[in-house]
């Protein structure tokens, strides 16, 4: 009999939509020229390159030149960070001070990690609670932000509990105190000039009082939303957004920054230019049709998924709290992504958990320390102020466009025997 | 943890020793013990590391030698392999006396799984702590 090979981790990744891998095929042998070439050839890839632009401009609502094409979700989310911090330049030096930054304690660490080095730098950096059930307060922001912040950067839906959060009614927040700036910043500028008859210098205003109205500038990362979430940025609200390939069927090693007209970005690698000087090096030409394809087909089938799939979580969600005594779920139960269960299993660990599942050919993870590179509980889990138990006994199932409810039943078949036995021989017995 | 996975293991995470103290784990002790089955239990570990362990030792009082010995243990798959593997090293061939069972190294019991990746060194392998503290308790008691 064949071994039964279940896959239950697609927040991990995707597996490439073959439709995607056949739309990208040319491009590795074909029609390989660089797009920057003058020739015939060159401007056809050329050609392609802005096509899939616009295709996904489209998609989200946004203009094709407000799509910086990237290696993927990391790098789009260090130069979202980075690059607003880089930006301040001399304001930053004339205002002697680098910046206040807000984000939230459970961001991805590619989000968290720019932020901690900053810090290193001289910025002040405010990690928000997020609350029990997972969900940023727009309160929460509209309580931390200051004249000098320049940042916010909050998830769309996160990565391990899935939970989906207030983007638009965190940007309103953050439009308000951006307009209400503007004017305190403007009568103060009059009464200045008034008093100093200085020039009406914008530089000169930022000096006095902050940085200017643009900030603070609003980032999210929506790596794991793009699949089941809308993605319309003026819907949103959003200055930045990043979204990648590997979590929607499309290739890994691609992704996108959304930068909103107006918002200046300065690089964090310097080349030849591409990408309007966001982003040089030679365009990843496969990957970047491959991106646009998969965003086009998720987008398409959207609502027909996403009806499908919370049925089956909510199905699975229901059997394990049912038939598993004292497990928990992690995470608000309905303001999460439609394809995430995370609980925690009392008195198990998840490492073990997991390497027991992967025997029975099944692959899903856990926040236990045991499976981080630093030895450290999730972060996430930790965040929603959860005793070190919940984290270590974590684990998450995140479901895909191919996951049935054969699967979950065998999930099921198999998951309360496991917890049994390694709860028979566990030390914490309750 | 993929970047500790040594290159020996048929694509299993750990050695297949590990595996097989992991998967069969032997010795364990399930649910509470009964009146005057062992003589001393020991802990080890926290919740905050996300390893626990106990162990209980019976000790024959004429040979000094460790009859019978039984574990539970909260935590990943070397925590549990190290325990079982422990267990296995004290209690085969009719039993190691107890001052040489006190001399297993946390290496020892590694060296016995077929390595253990260094990270998970300090915070997996404490079976031998957790006996050290039973011992303690059987000695108090039978002073």
């Amino acid at each position: 009999m064949k071994k039964k090979s279940i896959y239950l981790d697609h927040a991990a990744t995707t597996p490439l939509n073959p439709r995607v891998k056949k739309v990208m095929e040319p491009f590795w042998v074909d029609d390989f020229a660089n797009p920057g070439g003058l020739y015939k050839r060159g401007r056809e890839v050329k050609g392609k390159i802005d096509l899939a632009r616009e295709d996904i401009a489209k998609i989200m609502n946004a203009k094709s030149e407000e799509i910086i094409f990237t290696s993927g979700g990391t790098e789009s989310d260090n130069l979202a960070i980075l690059g607003v911090a880089n930006s301040l330049g001399g304001l930053a030096a004339k205002l002697k001070k680098k910046g206040h930054i807000i984000t939230t304690k459970f961001e991805h660490h590619a989000v968290l990690e720019p932020c901690k080095f900053l810090e290193k730098n001289g910025f002040d950096v405010t990690y928000l609670d997020v609350g029990k059930e997972g969900i940023i307060n727009p309160k929460d922001i509209e309580n931390s932000l200051r004249e000098d912040t320049v940042l916010v950067s909050v998830m769309y839906a996160n990565n391990e509990i899935g939970t989906v959060q207030p983007i638009s009614e965190i940007a309103k927040v953050i439009r308000n105190f951006r307009s209400t700036k503007h004017k305190a910043q403007n009568k103060k500028q009059i009464q200045n000039l008034k008093l100093q008859k200085n020039k009406n210098d914008l530089e000169f205003i930022d000096s006095q009082f902050g940085f200017n109205e643009k900030f603070p500038i609003f980032h999210s990362d929506a790596c794991q939303a793009a699949g089941y979430l809308d993605l319309n940025v003026d819907k949103l609200g959003v200055d930045l957004i990043t979204l990648n390939g590997s979590k929607i069927y499309g290739p890994k090693g691609v992704g996108l920054l959304y930068v909103r007209k107006g918002i200046n970005l300065q690089p964090i690698m310097y080349g030849g230019g591409q990408e309007r000087g966001k982003r040089p090096g030679t365009e990843n030409v496969p990957g970047i049709i491959g991106l646009a394809e998969a965003l086009k087909i998720s987008n398409k089938q959207r609502g027909k998924e996403v009806k499908r799939i919370t049925k089956l979580r909510d199905y699975f969600i229901g059997r394990i709290l049912k038939e598993i005594p004292k497990t928990f779920i992690n995470g608000h139960t309905d303001k999460r992504l439609p394809n995430n269960i995370n609980i925690s299993v009392m008195g198990v660990e998840g490492e073990a958990l997991v390497l027991y599942l992967d025997e029975e050919g099944i692959a899903c993870s856990t926040g236990s320390a045991c499976s981080s590179k630093s030895l450290d509980p999730s972060h996430v889990i930790v965040s929603l102020g959860k005793p070190p138990e919940y984290a270590h006994g974590s684990l998450r199932f995140t479901l895909g466009r191919k996951t049935s409810k054969i699967e979950l039943d065998y999930v099921m078949k198999v998951l309360p025997k496991i917890v049994d036995k390694l709860r028979s021989f566990s030390a914490i017995q309750e | 943890m993929s970047d500790v996975t040594n290159k020996n293991n048929k694509g299993w995470l750990y050695s297949e020793k590990v595996k097989e103290h992991f998967l069969k784990p032997k010795n364990f002790l399930k649910g509470d013990p009964k009146e005057g089955e062992f003589d001393a239990m020991g802990e080890a570990g926290s919740l905050a590391c996300g390893d626990v362990m106990k162990v209980w030792i019976k000790i024959d009082k004429k040979t000094d030698k460790i009859k019978k010995f039984g574990w539970q243990t909260w935590g990943c798959a070397t925590a549990i392999a190290s325990t079982s593997a422990f267990s296995e090293m004290l209690t085969r061939n009719g039993g190691l006396k107890i001052d040489d069972a006190l001399k297993i190294t946390p290496h020892n019991i590694a060296d016995y799984l077929g390595g253990i990746p260094p990270v998970k060194f300090h915070c997996s392998v404490l079976a031998d702590q957790a006996f050290k503290k039973a011992v303690e308790e059987y000695k108090k008691k039978d002073e």
